[in-house]
């Protein structure tokens, strides 16, 4: 989006003040020799090319189709992730937690933004967002619509607020129709927001 | 600390407004804010109970008015303030005055895959047994600690049960005044909605929070 089209002048000039703000910054900390430049720029590729939602994806695939690696990972999820090679900050402690027919998991950090980074990334806003963190713990239902999403009645919803180290991923239900199917073309089906919770996973019909 | 960053329940309008294809940063400054952040804390000697103390500690109208990476840069800001990295009048100036602090380490690119890697556990040897064990009533303690707590306000006062006991881990209250680590038990604390929300319409809703021994007490 250009300076144009940009819905809100007003925010528009606030995020160039904030911008210079924060080169200067930069530039004080590099000169006063705390900073490696080098290694913003890395921190800041890994986060925007390598770890990311892509990596929970091969995890819940993985325990789709291979019911060792499923115990496993309800068991010891740090363990059984770091198996696929995620592992290490806001990842330390990790707990999957499995939707059933009877029971749908949503995950919330009401304190802060606290997130399982090496699966997922970093958080998306709404994530961080006052809506999401107030309303989730109380009527999560409420927060599904929000996503075009909803629950039969009957399902036990259960959320989890982390606030202490522990980080939870949701292991989504497998779809129906994709016996057979691949690891690699059942993470094609993997969002997400379904290991979030606040969502479910594609059906078949929605990839190519 | 009682604060809006404690947000849960809190009457809020509005709706969740997830966006399509959301990427990690929506401008320059907010990857380098949270980059600048990861990395200050090798000199600076923060942890991560110091880093959410200095973004929460803060008046409502300052905290709600800020976007999250305007949070994460008043927070170091202010951590860098306090251990004299950089002076208020250079942050205004937006330029060195004054000589450097001198710092045991940096981080350096080489070490930024390492560092990621190695993250922060918290789990830390018991110094005793565990109180609590699965299954056991519980209530929240309903305390307001003026410094940095991570017992979230909508469970305080309420009774709810060990669902799982977690190990020992660092305990944030202690460790964001640079008290020490303080390990405590931790246990996974389970509510049913009608507890918590006496006018929740859900009866299919629990909620837990992860609770360290201190907030808890036998009911």
């Amino acid at each position: 989006m250009t300076s144009h089209d940009h819905p809100h002048d007003h925010d528009h000039s606030e995020l160039s003040e904030t911008d210079l703000r924060v080169r200067a910054l930069e530039s004080i900390l590099t000169e006063k020799g705390y900073l490696d430049p080098a290694a913003l720029d890395l921190l800041i590729e890994t986060y925007e090319t390598k770890v990311g939602p892509r990596n929970g994806a091969r995890v819940v695939a993985r325990a789709w189709t291979d019911p060792a690696y499923h115990a496993r990972l309800l068991k010891d999820g740090t363990s059984a992730i770091a198996e696929l090679g995620y592992a290490g900050r806001q990842g330390e402690h990790i707990q999957v937690v499995e939707n059933t027919p009877s029971q749908h998991n949503m995950v919330v950090c009401t304190l802060c933004s606290c997130y399982p980074w090496p699966v997922l990334g970093l958080p998306p806003v709404w994530y961080k967002s006052a809506p999401y963190r107030s309303k989730v713990v109380k009527d999560p239902r409420g927060v599904l619509g929000d996503f075009g999403c909803e629950l039969p009645e009957t399902t036990n919803i259960r959320v989890w607020d982390s606030t202490a180290e522990i980080r939870y991923l949701v292991l989504p239900m497998r779809p129906a129709g994709t016996e057979g199917w691949s690891e690699e073309r059942l993470a094609e089906l993997v969002t997400r927001d379904s290991m979030i919770g606040t969502g479910f996973p594609k059906q078949p019909r929605e990839i190519p | 600390m009682d604060g809006a960053h404690d947000m849960g329940g809190v009457a809020w309008s509005g709706p969740v407004r997830p966006e399509p294809n959301e990427p990690p940063f929506h401008a320059e400054w907010e990857s380098r804010v949270f980059a600048i952040t990861l990395a200050m804390a090798t000199p600076g000697g923060w942890n991560i109970d110091m880093s959410r103390f200095a973004r929460e500690n803060r008046p409502p109208e300052d905290y709600l008015s800020k976007s999250y990476y305007e949070i994460w840069l008043a927070g170091l800001e202010q951590l860098m303030l306090e251990r004299q990295l950089i002076a208020a009048d250079e942050i205004a100036a937006g330029k060195s005055l004054h000589a450097a602090k001198p710092v045991a380490r940096i981080l350096t690119a080489d070490n930024v895959e390492a560092t990621l890697r190695r993250g922060g556990p918290t789990e830390r040897e018991p110094a005793r047994p565990a109180l609590f064990a699965a299954g056991d009533r519980i209530r929240a303690k309903d305390i307001h600690p003026p410094t940095h707590t991570r017992l979230p306000h909508y469970v305080r006062g309420h009774i709810g049960r060990i669902e799982r006991v977690l190990g020992c881990h660092v305990f944030p209250d202690s460790n964001a005044m640079g008290a020490g680590e303080d390990p405590q038990w931790l246990y996974t604390v389970t509510f049913e909605a009608r507890e918590l929300w006496p006018d929740a319409t859900d009866p299919n809703l629990t909620v837990s929070v992860d609770a360290w021994e201190p907030y808890l007490e036998r009911a």
